[in-house]
């Protein structure tokens, strides 16, 4: 199933709480930049029940305010 | 294996995401990165520098099976200390383009064939000599590079000047370098950097010199920004031509008018004396004052020579040449404020701020290099702020190994591993080391690599082997340069990993192995050797650009001079090569500990790397009881030298009304013929283009992304305008990056030079524009 990568921009001043929040999800992972308000987001879930529910957790996330999808791959192609 | 493959997918995932983030925020960090991958524990890690810029940045190859399928920054390198740059992270995609060259070529009419790599050696060895025989042994020549490897330059000096006896051995980082080596010659009568990157963190001010750091040493450049913001009090000034993303990130933007930072640097130090800023108890100890020739020529025509006559002039007497350079007169000619240059004065000036400067093409790819690199030192002299942490003037380099292939090995007509052909004592040496007699090494400097490609087209070389580089796209004044390559009765031979514009004018073309597919060391911007291992096999019929010379120098009858097997050849090319160093102010790490560590500075002596050279603190090469010590000079003190302001060799007038700038981009490697193979890298810049500036856009009636004609008296090419993208020249100015090989604007540019370090000058020539 597909892996995706992003461009996490947390709401301002909020770097520390949205890597919280992305490092606390299920099939997450992260790595913060050292010196900008950036995070990069790995997502790899193993079905489309399980994609589909995390992109709707990461659409409410209050900690964050955009995602910006950099690359995409789909295991099953 | 399912497991592998999506972890390295993972991988590749947020490397994506990582180069993205390098193109929004220029100076990004992401030091963590490493922890994201190996956890497989099926990938093995090996370290090696990148394979592209100067600034030396240690690497960690990750290797499954025999390919290389990850890179990371090396965290126990304490050049990056675990970061990377967008090409450093996607590196190892460069050694798997699709149309690598695999096999041997030769030309038989006018198509290349593919041959046995043995029967191409045989031929070119066989054509050598029937080209010496015929036109004797100046008709050959070697083109090398700041991308050879330290063993590769070393073997092709061995051959031609000890073996064939011939001083046609030349290399691109002429292009790059030259103007920063007889820049430290002059002032200090040593080549290379006193500091090291240890600097960033101690320095409070900064200004970068014509240095787009942001895009061009990203990593540097990222230590920077970090040091100001962990320290607060840190000033970045950036003094350029153009607004770039450097500018942007700096505290401070100031623009000049071409070659006008000649009159600028001597303003500074106008102001640096009248407010009794001069650091006298170093200045007294430390310095002498110098004044050389003027009006010194461009070097546009052929054979071309000029040598300077130094004379020494008292302290009062460069106090009256500065006259000249009060901030108000130096405004008219530069176009800064005066107000900016009593400001930058000031900063230099303070004695509580530790100043570093740093800068790259922009003040070596100038008619007057070496004039202006001088007169960077001399700012950093009068205030005595050198050679101790923080305060630094920094020359960085553009390539690899500019400094430890072409600089120390010394691939350069006039020079020798150690010392320069016209001294005996030097070639004595050399010839003792290499086994040759010492008739062999011919006295006579012969061709610099402007005046070597133009006898290539004259017919005085017949004869020219390139190994490492592209000058076919990087020849100024490209057309009359590879005109003259194609020429009868010429032979190349191009020894590449890709094809190039520069194989298409080859009359045989030899498979390369990249990078880690070979084991070779270079040598970095800061004085640091790095070793690296062969990590994966390199495809088909590819040979190191080592072995090949070693080949080709067997067959001209040189065996006892090459003697060596294929196991460990490199290990013992580099314990020969150190004997030519063996000394306190050059001494090289041993073999085994280059093996060992991420990379080892010289001088290396009692077991200990030098940080900071000409300070006895940190330095055992100075006299005893000595604080400074400019050993390079006989005195033991650094030159202070009146330099003129003059200006470039081709202005615009009314015909030509455009300054032309040309440089590089931060997703891509000079020509382009590695990173255009990364996909993601090709993705993100897929097309060169012409920064004008907005109101000179309207005035030509183009918007973004339209089609514009650039025009000298030597060239046109067509392109697509960038109106306010990453870069913004100011009116009347346009910049085009060359990594793009479908746009050859060194078709346009002028093949002027600095003559005293005979570097040409891409940043300055005259075009007009039309809209296409």
């Amino acid at each position: 199933m597909p892996i995706l990568s992003y461009l996490a921009l947390p709401q301002t001043g909020g770097l520390k709480q949205l890597c919280n929040d992305l490092d606390g999800l299920e099939y997450c992972e992260i790595i913060p930049s050292l010196n900008e308000e950036v995070v990069v987001l790995v997502t790899d879930t193993p079905d489309l029940k399980a994609e589909k529910n995390l992109q709707k957790t990461l659409k409410e996330l209050p900690s964050l305010q955009s995602l910006s999808m950099t690359f995409g791959h789909n295991a099953e192609q | 294996m399912k497991l592998n493959r999506r972890s390295f997918i993972k991988s590749a995932a947020a490397g994506s995401a990582i180069a993205t983030a390098g193109a929004l925020f220029p100076g990004i960090s992401f030091a963590h990165w490493q922890k994201q991958e190996g956890a497989s524990g099926q990938i093995t890690w090996q370290k090696a520098p990148c394979r592209f810029c100067g600034t030396g940045c240690g690497v960690l190859v990750g290797v499954s099976g025999d390919r290389a399928v990850a890179v990371k920054g090396d965290p126990n390198c304490s050049v990056n200390k675990g970061l990377c740059c967008v090409k450093g992270y996607h590196s190892v995609q460069a050694l798997y383009g699709k149309d690598r060259l695999t096999k041997a070529k030769i030309r038989k009419g006018n198509k290349m064939v593919e041959v046995p790599i043995k029967e191409a050696l045989d031929v070119i060895a066989a054509k050598m000599k029937e080209t010496i025989k015929k036109h004797g042994k100046d008709s050959v020549s070697m083109y090398g590079s700041g991308q050879w490897t330290i063993p590769d330059g070393y073997v092709a000096s061995k051959l031609f000047k000890g073996c064939i006896g011939t001083n046609n051995v030349e290399a691109n980082a002429r292009l790059c370098m030259a103007s920063a080596v007889t820049g430290f010659l002059t002032s200090f009568g040593s080549d290379e950097p006193m500091g090291c990157y240890e600097d960033i963190e101690h320095a409070d001010v900064f200004v970068t010199w014509g240095n787009n750091m942001a895009e061009m040493h990203p990593v540097l450049f990222s230590r920077m920004l970090a040091s100001r913001k962990r320290k607060k009090d840190v000033t970045i000034i950036d003094f350029a031509t153009r607004t770039t993303r450097t500018s942007q990130a700096a505290d401070k933007s100031i623009l000049f008018k071409p070659n006008t930072d000649l009159a600028v640097a001597n303003a500074i130090c106008y102001e640096i004396i009248r407010n009794k800023w001069v650091n006298w108890d170093f200045v007294k100890k430390h310095t002498t004052f110098h004044k050389g020739k003027t009006n010194i020529g461009y070097g546009t025509e052929d054979h071309f020579k000029f040598k300077d006559a130094p004379e020494d002039i008292s302290f009062n007497e460069y106090k009256e040449f500065l006259e000249d350079y009060t901030p108000e007169k130096v405004e008219r000619i530069s176009g800064v404020s005066a107000k900016d240059i009593k400001y930058m004065a000031s900063l230099y000036g303070d004695p509580k701020k530790k100043c570093t400067s740093f800068w790259c093409m922009g003040m070596n790819q100038h008619v007057r290099g070496t004039w202006i690199n001088n007169l960077v030192y001399n700012i950093h002299l009068l205030t005595g702020k050198i050679s101790t942490p923080g305060n630094s003037p920094f020359s960085l380099t553009g390539q690899p190994s500019a400094c430890g292939t072409v600089r120390e090995v010394g691939t350069l007509t006039h020079k020798l591993p150690y010392g320069v052909v016209m001294n005996e004592k030097a070639r004595k040496k050399a010839a003792k080391i290499w086994n040759v007699p010492v008739s062999n090494i011919d006295p006579k400097p012969t061709y610099h690599t402007v005046e070597m490609f133009r006898a290539l087209d004259r017919g005085d070389i017949r004869f020219m082997w390139i190994q490492v580089t592209n000058p076919m796209i990087t020849m100024p004044n490209l057309n009359r340069y590879r005109n003259g390559a194609l020429k009868d009765d010429r032979f190349i031979v191009v020894s590449d990993v890709y094809p190039t514009p520069t194989t298409d004018v080859a009359d045989v073309i030899l498979p390369a192995t990249m990078w880690v597919e070979q084991e070779g060391m270079f040598g970095n911007s800061e004085r640091r050797t790095q070793h690296f291992d062969r990590i994966v096999p390199g495809p088909g019929e590819t040979m190191s650009d080592t072995w090949q010379i070693i080949e080709v120098a067997r067959r001209l009858g040189f065996k006892k001079q090459f003697p060596w097997s294929k196991k460990d050849y490199i290990g013992k090319i580099w314990e020969e090569y150190r004997r030519f160093h063996d000394h306190p102010k050059h001494n090289m790490a041993p073999y085994t500990l280059l093996k060992e560590r991420s990379g080892v500075q010289w001088p290396f002596v009692n077991g200990k790397e030098t940080r900071w050279r000409f300070n006895a603190k940190y330095d055992p090469a100075c006299k005893p009881g000595s604080k400074f010590d400019f050993y390079g000079k006989k005195d033991g003190k650094a030159w202070i030298w009146a330099r003129p302001y003059e200006s470039a060799a081709e202005s615009p007038d009314n015909e030509y009304n455009f300054w032309l700038n040309t440089g590089r981009v931060i997703e891509h490697w000079h020509t382009g013929s590695m990173t255009r193979r990364v996909p993601i890298l090709n993705a993100a810049m897929p097309e060169s283009y012409v920064e004008i500036n907005p109101e000179d856009a309207m005035d030509l009636g183009v918007v973004n992304g339209e089609k514009v004609k650039i025009i000298s008296r030597r060239g046109s090419v067509t392109m697509k305008a960038s109106i306010n993208g990453r870069g913004v020249p100011p009116r009347g100015q346009v910049f085009v990056p060359f990594f793009d090989e479908s746009y050859k604007i060194n078709e346009v540019t002028l093949d002027a030079f600095c003559p005293i370090s005979k570097q040409p000058d891409y940043k300055k020539c005259a075009v007009r524009l039309e809209k296409a």
